[in-house]
């Protein structure tokens, strides 16, 4: 690994840093123009950003040092987790490091704290918001895991770059596994990263809040890193279904015009998902609470079914 | 093989052990010797038993003596290999920690109504039961320690005695205690007869046929996986570990189910030898099922003790998953990947006993100083006991199998050998080994769900009693007690490379090949099968965390550090009660309803007399129903049929005693 990889991996890290509002601000727009709104400017996210990390942070009486620790863990967490995904090329020296169980143990990380965070003040709300997303991420993560097993058996190696590479190596055969993983990391994603039809991160109705329920107390800068760690988090799993099931276009080695061609193309296949995740919020409906498990249930059985069709029909074969 | 000098340790270990037990006879007169003589000389046999144990793995050799014990025909042998190394490390470091941590927590009995005694020298007595199991060599000397691990034991669980339901907690322990104990036996006579002989060496060498060593290898597992807590024959164990003291409950939980995977692995890996598939299948399920129900059950406790002992059932689950897929690649032959799966097996074991340990020490701590073990009426302990927060919390992260701590690398472990599923040939096998890591994953987040709601309800938000507010700082003692398991279960996650390196000579030792590969690429790799297959990075991802979490703070730290303290906001709502929190119930709540169908649920809501409306609820376990009960029904029936005898007229039973001596004549002749 030389140095010129390691500096590139930090500069693709750095990239998720800065893409992650951009994201969050283009699923803004999109969902507005569907709602015929004109809706914020594309750098709204920036902007509340900015505004946020200037102000002034307050905090609860009760609130105990985990409460302020918390912001800081759940963003690095969710950041490391994030730089292990390839964005823009694959030939990175982060992915040896963490492969696909070691990024869903950072995500993990980062929700234990966000629900502890939630429980700290002992507000009704926090204690509901965190009882939600464990209710949610316990069901959400193995179907996630079982998805990436599929992917992770058929390449013979868990890290993300070997996958990716093996999926632009391997010859345009359909596997029905894909198909399956794939359908079933799409509900995951949409659950983890608390999207209608789960939670509505727009919501201001306090009883249908998941996300927003355990970050209630926050504010200032606490309160942005939170909301940047969650932008982040959409990048990831975006990212996860953008270059792991389509990677064409990635960059697969370190020269400039592949580096920008890949961005491009990386940037293209967000917007193109951003935009999906607009269009189905636009038509679907928040669930009752207790209808998620059965989406999570749909999404485990999915999940599980690429793997077993993976180990049954595509093995021997 | 060489001389006996290396077991002089393991001997001092044994014999610190039982001059422990020895001096606390003394503490009905004197009750200070518990804690100035007692629990240091209990603290010293953990680190003898742990030097021990470090040296034989270091030297990877087998020491054999021969006992001036036993019976003439029958001497006692002891044996150390790198196997009982190490387990007598864990035996050693959660018993050094639990003698550190006794000498601020016997305190607490000092002037209380229990005799002292009793808590001190059955505490010798079991250490010393379950080191000797550890070394043993042969049945006799196995089984007798063995038993002696397991009625000390009871004694201890009986502990607070005046309490009906603690009395019957232990009954309940006794009796699975000698179930277990018989089936054990029975095995080790299947072994002995073929193998001649009662000497572990000789059922080495035994060939047995397959339905054979099939029925020994049942009988082991049955003994064994009870002694471990294994669905379906856990339910004495969330009974009996809670109520012994906090101490002696976190030697149960941390060690003593460790010593029955020992008596698994000794059994079925080293003195059977073979490996069949149907084996693994067996152990794999059994496996996959304690694991998830034992999560499930532990979501659904409020007793923190109970809730911890839940979860050793789940861990314990984990384990037999690492072992159940090691018999499957072993039978398979695919030695490496089985070799993986041993390792994971081993190193969850390591990681288990130190994390549970650690959180019964912790659990100890609030009985100590809030008196209170139910979560319902905690809350806010953070504020009152921060080190104790802090080192529960280390403790909850790594059961929780997160990074960067111990317990996510020996599931990263597991997984990575279930993932490498695609190399067997039975379509069957394979999608069985995967429904399996489903299995794990989904156990994994529970998990990560329980210890949000465990840490949540003690430690954070506020106290929801009048004691707990008022809960005082544990003595350094317990406080150092706890960090002595806290530090390594940071270690084993920050640096798994090096000691899968010095566990390596148990493979090595027991499967014949070790886990080369697994550190060939430096101390900052984890590569348990190829480079290109997985690595895990541990210090690096631990680095990077740090280094961003400094950087984030030292950014923020730039500008406005001031934060101004108000009222919870909540919406703007009235300031919330502290009754008003989530309860560890209510937290519960949807995951009881999502697997609703697992639990036997009685839910009620009644009025009451003066107008006011009563919820009840009670989750118990459905093992109860399906298993134990009928169980205990044949046998009062079958008692009261053989009742029927005992007319009360002597020349009756005079009659019954002819009979009986004419036919055992009869049969003699």
């Amino acid at each position: 690994m030389t140095l010129a990889a390691w500096g590139l991996a930090l500069l693709q890290a750095l990239l998720y840093v800065a893409l992650a509002p951009l994201l969050a601000g283009w699923i803004r727009k999109v969902k507005a123009r569907l709602q015929n709104r004109r809706g914020a400017a594309l750098w709204q996210p920036y902007r509340d950003m900015r505004k946020l990390f200037g102000k002034e942070a307050r905090m609860a009486h009760t609130a105990s040092l985990l409460f302020r620790a918390a912001p800081y863990i759940v963003f690095a967490a969710t950041w490391l987790a994030a730089a292990a995904v390839p964005l823009v090329a694959t030939g990175l020296p982060t992915a040896a490091i963490a492969d696909v169980i070691v990024i869903a143990g950072l995500l993990g990380l980062a929700r234990f704290f966000l629900a502890l965070a939630g429980m700290d003040v002992g507000t009704p709300f926090g204690g509901m918001g965190a009882s939600r997303e464990m209710l949610v991420s316990a069901l959400a993560e193995p179907a996630m895991l079982m998805a990436v097993f599929t992917l992770a058996m058929t390449a013979h190696s868990t890290n993300l770059v070997s996958v990716v590479d093996y999926q632009l190596n391997s010859t345009g055969m359909l596997r029905p596994s894909y198909l399956f993983a794939l359908s079933g990391l799409v509900l995951v994603a949409i659950a983890e990263t608390g999207r209608i039809p789960v939670d509505n991160p727009a919501t201001h109705l306090e009883l249908t809040m998941i996300h927003e329920a355990m970050i209630l107390e926050y504010s200032g800068r606490h309160l942005a890193l939170m909301e940047w760690a969650a932008q982040l988090k959409l990048l990831l799993y975006g990212a996860l279904l953008a270059n792991v099931f389509f990677p064409w276009g990635i960059a697969q080695g370190a020269g400039m015009g592949e580096l920008g061609l890949g961005l491009v193309v990386v940037m293209a296949k967000l917007a193109l998902l951003g935009a999906a995740l607009a269009v189905s919020e636009t038509v679907l409906a928040k669930m009752r609470v207790f209808r998620v498990p059965a989406f999570l249930n749909l999404a485990l059985l999915l999940a599980l079914l690429g793997l077993l069709s993976h180990v049954i029909l595509e093995v021997g074969a | 093989m060489t001389s006996s000098g290396a077991l002089l340790p393991a001997a001092l270990a044994v014999g610190l052990a039982l001059l422990s037990t020895v001096v606390s006879l003394f503490s009905a007169r004197a009750p200070r010797v518990l804690r100035t003589l007692v629990m240091p000389l209990f603290s010293l046999a953990g680190l003898a038993a742990t030097g021990a144990g470090l040296a034989a793995l270091l030297d990877g050799g087998v020491s054999i003596a021969q006992l001036p014990l036993g019976l003439p025909w029958l001497p006692w042998m002891v044996r150390l290999d790198a196997l009982s190394g190490l387990f007598l490390c864990v035996i050693g470091v959660v018993s050094f920690a639990v003698g550190v941590y006794g000498r601020g927590y016997v305190r607490g009995f000092e002037h209380g109504r229990d005799p002292l005694p009793p808590l001190g020298g059955f505490a010798g007595l079991f250490l010393a039961g379950m080191l000797l199991v550890v070394l043993a060599d042969d049945a006799f000397l196995f089984m007798v320690a063995w038993e002696l691990m397991s009625l000390s034991s009871y004694f201890l669980v009986a502990f607070h005695h005046d309490q009906a339901a603690n009395r019957r907690a232990a009954f309940l322990y006794l009796l699975m205690a000698h179930i277990g104990g018989l089936t054990i036996l029975l095995g080790f006579g299947v072994l002995a007869s073929f193998g001649g002989g009662f000497a572990f060496d000789a059922m080495r060498g035994a060939e047995l046929p397959f339905g054979w060593a099939s029925v020994a290898f049942v009988l082991a597992f049955a003994g064994f996986g009870m002694k471990a807590g294994l669905v379906p024959l856990h339910a004495w164990l969330p009974e009996a570990h809670p109520v012994a003291p906090s101490h002696i409950s976190a030697l149960m939980s941390a060690v003593m189910l460790k010593v029955a995977v020992y008596g698994f692995i000794r059994v079925v890996f080293d003195l059977v030898g073979q490996f069949h598939w149907q084996w693994g299948v067996t152990v794999l399920v059994i496996g996959s099922v304690s694991a998830l129900l034992g999560v499930l059950y532990a979501l659904m406790q409020h007793d923190l003790k109970r809730l911890l002992a839940y979860h050793s059932v789940e861990n314990i689950g984990i384990i037999f998953i690492g072992l159940g897929m090691a018999l499957l690649f072993l039978a398979t032959s695919h030695a490496l990947l089985g070799t993986v799966a041993f390792v994971a097996a081993l190193y969850h074991t390591i990681n288990h006993a130190l994390f549970k340990g650690l959180l019964f020490l912790g659990a100890g701590a609030i009985q100590h100083s809030a008196n209170e073990r139910d979560l319902e009426k905690m809350g806010g302990l953070l504020r009152r006991m921060p080190w104790t927060g802090l080192f529960f919390l280390i403790g909850c992260i790594s059961i929780s199998a997160l990074p960067p701590f111990n317990g996510f690398v020996s599931e990263w472990l597991t997984f990575q050998a279930a993932l490498q599923a695609w190399q067997l040939d039975s379509g069957v096998l394979r999608s069985l080994v995967a429904i399996a890591a489903a299995m794990l994953a989904l156990t994994g987040a529970l998990a990560a769900a329980c210890f949000v709601k465990v840490y949540g309800v003690a430690f954070l938000g506020r106290a929801r009693s009048r004691h707990v507010r008022r809960a005082r700082p544990v003595p350094f003692s317990m406080l150092a007690g706890q960090g002595v398991l806290a530090l390594p279960c940071l270690l084993l996650g920050l640096l798994p490379t090096t000691f899968i390196g010095l566990l390596n000579a148990v493979p090595q030792q027991v499967l014949g090949h070790g886990l080369a590969q697994a550190t060939a690429h430096g101390w900052l790799w984890l590569t348990p099968v190829s480079p290109e297959t997985a690595s895990y990075g541990a210090p690096l991802v631990a680095a990077a965390l740090f280094a961003a979490l400094a950087l984030g703070l030292w950014l923020m730290g730039r500008g406005n550090r001031r934060v101004r303290r108000c009222d919870a906001w909540d919406c703007g709502f009235a300031p919330p009660e502290p009754g008003m929190q989530y309860t560890a119930t209510a937290f519960a709540q949807p995951i009881r309803r999502v697997f609703g169908l697992l639990f036997h649920i009685e839910e009620a809501v009644e009025q009451q007399r003066d107008g006011r409306l009563r919820h009840h609820l009670r989750v118990s376990d459905r093992a109860w129903g399906i298993f134990y009960l009928p169980v205990t029904r044949v046998v009062e029936n079958a008692a009261r049929q053989v009742a029927r005898l005992q007319s009360g007229n002597v020349r009756i039973y005079l009659g019954w005693s002819l009979a009986t001596l004419l036919v055992l004549l009869w049969i003699i002749a």
